[in-house]
C-alpha cells in the first residue's frame, strides 16, 4: 500500500485517500505554441523507471494538490513537497542522490 | 523442425518420448542483424515471424532481457475479441482475430483458441446505446456483433445476475466468434515458427542502450555485446518509455500496473468470457476449471508488476454482484504486469523521429488479442519503411496532428 504524507494537512494518507495527478512540473503552453510544444504538454511523457516526480490530491483529506517524488522501480518515497514550485527542492534532490547515486538530478 | 502431429504423439508414446526436438534454438547473437527486435513478447515474436513469412526476412534477431512470454504476454488474461467501435481499431483487431481462427494450423502448434463468444455486459442506459451503436458500427466495418437482450443473456451464462440491485443487465454486445486463447502457446508457436526459419531468439539479453550515428539507427548495446542493426523495433510494451529515452525520443506512453487473478478451479460453470464495463471486472473459465478475473489499472506509473491490492477488492466486489454464485470462491493467484497507456488508449505502430527505429506499443490493458494483427501490420511497416493499411492511422504522429482513435471513450476502458 502506497502511503504519501500530504505536505498541507501532515496526515499520512493512504492511497485510496489519494488520487494521482500524473508527471509534475509539466511546462503549460497555450494557443500561441508551436504544434510540438503543445503535443509535448499535452501527450510526451517521461514515463521514468527509477525517480520520478508527480502531482496527487489529498481528495478524500484536505483536497490539496501537492508534489511527491517515489522510485517507480521500488515504489520507495523520497518525499513530498508543495505544489507552489516549478521544480522539486533542492534538499529533496540531495536526499534522493544519497539513496541513489546514479540519479543525475531533475531534469 | 519435426512436425506436431497426432501421430508424432503416439509414436513418441511408443519410444519413450525421446525423439522429442527443442522447439526453438538458444543461439549466442550474431555481430549484426538486418533487423534487431527488441522485445519478445507476442507483438516482437509475431512482428519477426510476419517479416520472415510475408517479406522473406528472416536475418532477424529478437533480443529478450528475461524469457520469451514472460511480459504481459504471459500475464493476461486471453480475451480475444474486435468489436471495437473506431474503424483502424476495427480494422486490426479484426484483422488479428481471424488470424487466430486458423493459427493453430498455421503454426503447427495448439495454440487452443477457444471461439467460445464474449459477452459485454449493458449495465446502464448509456452504455446499451454506446453497445448498440458498436454493433451498428461492426456491421459496416464486417466484424461480426450483435446486440443480445437479457433474456438471451440469461441463456448464454445462466449463473449472471440478471436483475442485480444496483445494475440490472440491459443486453449485451455479443461477439459469437471472440474468446480466448493459450497465452503461452501463443508466445511459444511464434517462436518455434521463427526459429524455424533461422531468426535468432536471444533470451537474457537486456538492451542497455541504443546506437545512433548521424540520426539513423546503428546498432544496440546488450548484456550479450554489442550488436549492430539496419532497423530496429522497439516491442516492449510497459518499458516503451525507456527504450524510446535511449534512442532519444519521447512517447506519448505512460507505465502503470494492471492486475488479474484467478480463483481455485471448480467444475464448469460459465462457457462464455462475460466483461461487466461498468462495474470494472470481467471473467471467463480456464480448461483447468478456474475462474480467471481481470480488473482495474492503478493509476501512477509503476515498474514493478506489482498491483494495488485495492482494486482486488473493486474488481471482486463487482463481479460478486454480478455472478452472487462465487461469493465463497476462494482466490489462488494474484499478479501483475506493466501496461503501456496512451493518451488516447489506441496502440502506437510507428516510424520515430530515429531514422530506422520503428516502435510497437501501447497495446496497454488489451494487446493479447492483436498480437497477430499487430506483428502483421508491423512486419509490413519495417519492412517496407512505411505503413501499410492497418498500421496507418496509429502513427506518432497524430498525437501533434490531433487525429486520435478514441476507444477509450468510444469501447470501455476494459479488453
Ligand atoms: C493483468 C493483465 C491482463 C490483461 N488481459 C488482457 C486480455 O484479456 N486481452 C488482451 O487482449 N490483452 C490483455 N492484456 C494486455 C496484453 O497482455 C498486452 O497488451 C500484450 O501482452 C503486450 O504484448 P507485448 O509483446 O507488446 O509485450 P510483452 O509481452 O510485455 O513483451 C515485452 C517484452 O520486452 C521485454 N523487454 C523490456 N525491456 C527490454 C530490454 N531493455 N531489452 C530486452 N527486452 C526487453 C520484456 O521482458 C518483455 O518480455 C492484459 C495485460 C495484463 C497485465
Ligand atoms: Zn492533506
Amino acid at each position: 500500500m502506497l502511503i504519501l504524507e500530504c505536505p498541507y494537512c501532515g496526515v499520512k494518507a493512504d492511497e485510496t485517500e489519494l488520487h494521482p495527478g500524473g508527471e509534475a512540473h509539466l511546462k503549460r503552453f497555450g494557443p500561441e505554441s508551436s504544434d510540438e510544444e503543445f503535443e509535448a504538454y499535452l501527450f510526451e511523457r517521461k514515463n521514468r523507471k527509477g525517480v520520478h516526480f508527480e502531482r496527487w490530491r489529498h481528495v478524500y483529506g484536505c483536497g490539496k494538490w501537492f508534489h511527491a517524488a517515489r522510485a517507480t522501480d521500488t515504489l520507495e518515497v523520497f518525499g513530498t513537497y508543495s505544489a507552489q514550485t516549478n521544480a522539486p527542492p533542492d534538499d529533496l534532490i540531495k536526499k534522493i542522490k544519497q539513496k541513489r547515486p546514479d540519479f543525475g538530478g531533475y531534469e | 523442425m519435426k512436425r506436431y502431429s497426432a501421430f508424432a504423439v503416439f509414436r513418441e508414446g511408443l519410444r519413450y518420448q525421446a525423439g522429442w526436438e527443442r522447439a526453438w534454438r538458444s543461439p549466442d547473437p550474431k555481430p549484426a542483424y538486418d533487423v534487431v527486435i527488441v522485445g519478445a513478447g507476442g507483438h516482437g515474436l509475431a512482428t519477426a515471424y510476419y517479416l520472415g513469412r510475408n517479406f522473406g526476412i528472416t536475418n532477424v534477431a529478437v533480443l529478450e532481457k528475461g524469457w520469451l512470454g514472460g511480459g504481459n504476454t504471459g500475464r493476461n488474461t486471453t480475451i480475444i475479441r474486435s468489436n471495437y467501435l473506431q474503424d483502424p481499431s476495427a480494422a486490426i483487431y479484426e484483422k488479428a482475430r481471424s488470424l487466430y481462427e486458423t493459427m493453430s494450423q498455421d503454426l503447427n502448434m495448439n495454440v487452443m483458441f477457444s471461439p467460445r463468444g464474449v459477452m459485454m455486459l449493458a449495465q446502464t442506459e448509456h452504455e446499451k446505446r454506446g453497445y448498440l451503436r458498436t454493433a451498428h458500427a461492426n456491421a459496416y466495418q464486417g466484424v461480426k456483433t450483435e446486440f443480445i437482450t437479457p433474456d438471451r443473456v440469461r441463456k448464454l451464462c445462466p449463473i449472471i445476475n440478471i436483475d442485480g440491485p444496483r445494475y440490472p443487465v440491459l443486453g449485451a454486445l455479443w461477439q459469437e466468434r471472440g474468446g480466448t486463447a493459450r497465452h503461452d502457446a501463443v508466445a511459444w508457436a511464434y517462436a518455434r515458427a521463427c526459429s524455424n526459419m533461422g531468426i535468432d531468439i536471444i533470451q537474457q539479453c537486456e538492451v542497455t542502450a541504443v546506437r545512433r550515428e548521424n540520426g539513423r539507427v546503428r546498432g544496440v548495446e546488450t548484456s550479450k555485446g554489442t550488436i549492430d542493426c539496419a532497423k530496429l523495433a522497439l516491442i516492449v510494451a510497459g518499458h516503451s518509455g525507456v527504450l524510446a529515452e535511449m534512442a532519444g525520443f519521447r512517447l506519448p506512453i505512460e507505465s502503470v500496473a494492471l492486475q488479474a487473478l484467478v480463483s481455485e478451479p471448480i467444475k464448469p460453470c460459465m462457457d462464455v468470457v462475460v466483461m461487466a464495463n461498468t462495474v470494472h471486472g470481467y471473467m471467463s473459465q480456464s480448461d483447468k476449471g478456474e475462474m480467471v478475473i481481470g480488473g482495474g489499472a492503478d493509476g501512477f506509473n509503476n515498474y514493478t508488476q506489482r498491483g494495488s491490492f485495492h482494486h482486488i477488492e473493486e474488481t471482486v466486489r463487482a463481479l460478486v454482484e454480478t455472478f452472487p454464485m462465487i461469493s465463497r470462491l476462494k482466490m489462488l493467484r494474484q499478479w501483475g504486469g506493466i501496461v503501456d497507456m496512451t493518451g488516447d488508449r489506441s496502440p502506437i505502430l510507428s516510424k520515430t523521429p530515429l531514422t530506422g527505429c520503428y516502435v510497437n506499443c501501447g497495446w496497454g490493458t488489451g494487446g493479447f488479442k492483436s498480437i497477430p494483427g499487430s506483428g502483421w501490420a508491423m512486419a509490413e511497416l519495417v519492412a517496407n519503411d512505411a505503413p501499410g493499411p492497418l498500421a496507418a492511422a496509429f502513427g506518432l504522429e497524430r498525437f501533434r496532428e490531433g487525429r486520435f482513435i478514441d476507444e477509450s471513450v468510444a469501447a470501455g476502458v476494459a479488453h
